[in-house]
């Protein structure tokens, strides 16, 4: 099965993170990048497809240059090659064009099987499997805990609230997965080794066939007019307890409609 | 703190931060809740040896990783500053691996691969209740029948006994002295060979220690390493490595210590100031920082004779003395530098002080350290 991983490479989410000044777009620059969290778990479920069934995994990533230290990463977990898109009028896509890139790529590699992270941790938009299996004309089976391979047929649970579903589709298709599927494995000595020695190739707007004004701010369906940081938290409501603490305690929880 | 490293080659960079995330991610969380229960961590090895850190200094050939010392012992030093006992059974793992790699004939060495592999575990079985210093004397027989060793006797604080899928076991199979004792490679599973109680520690209690008692157990003669008689060398030259390997853990154990009595130090008020700031307690910290750094230096010093094939026992000694003794006095002023707090489990401080005293006492004691150093001095 040949299968293509979306790997995003983002800020450190258990770090500090902020938008630029200039342009409202995520500070990449200075950020801890790393592996979107989410797309760890659909790499190990491609490895595992991979292992039990045979094939061949793809790592796809649209990024800037640094993007690279997220695709050798990735690379050493077990993948076999990468596909790094990478173009300087990329800068400030939105979702839509992000999928319009993405999905021209796919065009070129033939899948069998897309899985991507169910979101990112910078954007969290959560719809570029819809959107790439949209314009792909392919199934999109979102938000899995599990994924279950029999030859073209595909079974997924997708997680959610209530519990989950079951849905199947036939190969090709999308499928996002939650970090509820699986546990990724840490890269081993020998896979970063051999990760430096596997073939990432580049490709641009332009060996896509897509045009620079389809994407970046240009082709932005919707722009990030202005941000601010979330307030730091007030200090909250103190009791002291001079006997009737109790009674202040439900008071304020009455108050504020938690009881 | 992060330690600035001069490392030998861009892939020992990537080892070294392979090793901190594991370090980070799997050991730090877990140390503490292991330690009070006593458990084993090991599906925690097993995540170590599938990320290829159970084999680093032996060669590709064999399923190792080719990684000189000097690489291999910093890997230790950062697996020790997360969790002593993981990093002290990736040493003595290692170590058991030492006597098949470097004295085992060709057909021996096809096990290798299974052994470095990362699923299976090592132990090695010098020791005996009567005498673990004067390892000449060791009593355990060897009787050769046939086409098989019977072996009968006791070991005595084992690492890994109980867990362990693999022992060395050394054992008399000639006369008295160095010159009767040889080595054998046998499966845990052996009949005969039974692991017992595991002891109750002062410290390091997530690493099982127990007496493993021999009762004629049948090893295949063609697991005898090395010949008959070569056992006292075989034994002496893979401390001389198991040595650095203690030397190593103690530095990082010794900069846990040190990091978190620092961390400490700098919010704790008194006075009304940090208690860092008082030239009595900065000074402490001082001597603790440049007594790790020398420790470290001393071990990766005689790790580089190792790696560059010159005689290095002497230094290993030395660095093992040196960097245990540094690590019991560091992790003890650690305790004093957070007061009572130090003193309470809540801490990891006190842990690591109980900790530390094991090196002391482990690959031979610190005495038995100072006999060989000066008795390299005394033959001059
Ligand atoms: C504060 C903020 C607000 C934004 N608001 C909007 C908005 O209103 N409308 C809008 O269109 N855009 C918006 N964006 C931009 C949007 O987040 C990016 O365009 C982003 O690429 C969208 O995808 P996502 O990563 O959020 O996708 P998600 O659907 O959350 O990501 C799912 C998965 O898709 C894959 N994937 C996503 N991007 C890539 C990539 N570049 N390379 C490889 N795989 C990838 C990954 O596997 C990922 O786990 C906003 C961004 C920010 C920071
Ligand atoms: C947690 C733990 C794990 C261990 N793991 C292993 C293992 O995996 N495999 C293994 O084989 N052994 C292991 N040991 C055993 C350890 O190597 C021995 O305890 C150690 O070598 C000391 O031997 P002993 O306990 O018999 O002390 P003794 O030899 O009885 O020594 C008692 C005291 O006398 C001193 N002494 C002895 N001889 C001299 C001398 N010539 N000059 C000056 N002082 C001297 C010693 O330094 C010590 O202070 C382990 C021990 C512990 C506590």
């Amino acid at each position: 099965m040949n299968i293509v991983v979306l790997v995003k490479q983002v800020p450190d989410s258990g770090a500090d993170r902020n938008l630029r000044n200039d342009d409202n777009t995520v500070d990449r620059g200075s950020a801890n990048n790393v592996i979107n969290e989410m797309d760890e778990y659909a790499i190990e479920e491609a490895l595992k497809i991979k292992e039990a069934h045979g094939g061949e995994v793809t790592i796809l990533t649209m990024g800037p240059d640094r993007a690279t230290e997220s695709i050798r990463k990735a690379l050493s977990m077990g993948p076999d090659k990468a596909v790094h898109v990478v173009d300087d009028a990329l800068h400030g896509s939105c979702a839509v064009a992000t999928s319009k890139v993405l999905a021209a790529a796919l065009g070129q590699l033939n899948a069998d099987l897309v899985i991507c992270g169910a979101e990112s941790t910078d954007g969290r938009v959560q719809v570029m499997p819809h959107m790439i299996a949209e314009r792909l004309g392919v199934a999109a089976l979102t938000g899995a805990r599990k994924l279950t391979v029999d030859g073209g047929t595909l079974t997924v649970e997708r997680q959610t609230e209530e519990g989950y579903e079951v849905i199947t589709a036939a190969t090709p298709a999308v499928v996002s997965v939650w970090d509820t599927i699986n546990e990724p494995r840490y890269p081993s000595f020998k896979g970063i080794m051999a990760a430096k020695k596997k073939p990432v190739q580049t490709l641009s707007l332009a060996d896509l066939g897509v045009a620079p004004t389809e994407v970046g701010f240009d082709g932005a369906t919707s722009a990030v007019v202005e941000h601010s940081k979330r307030p730091p938290r007030s200090g909250g409501a103190k009791i002291t307890d001079e006997g009737e603490g109790g009674v202040k305690l439900v008071e304020f929880l009455a108050t504020e409609k938690f009881v | 703190m992060t330690v600035d490293r001069i490392l030998p080659t861009d892939e020992a960079h990537d080892l070294l931060d392979l090793a901190t995330e594991l370090a980070d991610r799997e050991l730090a969380p877990k140390a503490a809740g292991f330690e009070e229960r006593a458990e084993f961590p090991r599906d925690v090895l097993r995540t170590l040896g599938r990320a290829g850190l159970l084999g680093l200094p032996y060669p590709e050939e064999h399923g190792g990783a080719a990684q000189p010392y000097e690489v291999y012992l910093q890997v230790l030093e950062i697996l020790a500053s997360r969790w002593l006992a993981v990093a002290e059974a990736v040493s003595v793992h290692t170590l058991s691996c030492y006597p098949v790699a470097a004295f085992g004939n060709d057909e021996q060495r096809k096990l290798l691969p299974d052994m470095l592999g990362g699923d299976l575990l090592g132990a090695y079985c010098l020791s005996e209740p009567q005498g673990g210093s004067d390892a000449a004397a060791l009593s355990t027989r060897a009787v050769r029948d046939g086409d098989a060793y019977v072996v009968s006797g006791t070991k005595a604080w084992i690492t890994h006994a109980r867990v362990a899928d693999f022992y060395n076991i050394f054992c008399r199979t000639g006369g008295p002295g160095p010159k009767g004792i040889s080595c054998l490679l046998a499966d845990a599973g052996t009949a005969g060979i039974t692991p017992q109680a595991a002891e109750r520690t002062m410290g390091l209690r997530a690493s099982p220690v127990a007496q493993l008692a021999f009762d004629e157990a049948r090893v295949p003669a063609d697991r005898l390493i090395g010949g008959e008689g070569v056992g006292f060398t075989i034994a002496m030259s893979a401390l001389d490595s198991g040595r650095l390997g203690i030397a190593a853990c103690a530095v990082g154990l010794a900069q846990a210590a040190l990091d978190y009595a620092v961390g400490y130090a700098r919010e704790r008020q008194q006075f009304g100031r940090a208690i860092i700031d008082f030239q009595g307690l900065g000074f402490t910290l001082a001597d603790a920082a440049t007594q790790i750094s020398a420790a470290r230096a001393l071990t990766l010093a005689a790790a580089r004779l190792r790696d560059a094939g010159r005689p290095y026992s002497i230094e290993a000694a030395k660095a093992k003395l040196f960097a245990t003794d540094m690590a019991m006095r560091v992790t003890t002023d650690a305790v004093q530098v957070l007061g009572g707090a130090g003193y309470v489990a809540d801490h990891p401080v006190e842990r690591y002080m109980r900790e530390a005293k094991v090196l002391q006492i482990v690959e031979g004691t610190n005495q038995i350290q100072r006999v060989v150093i000066s008795r390299a001095l005394a033959k001059g």
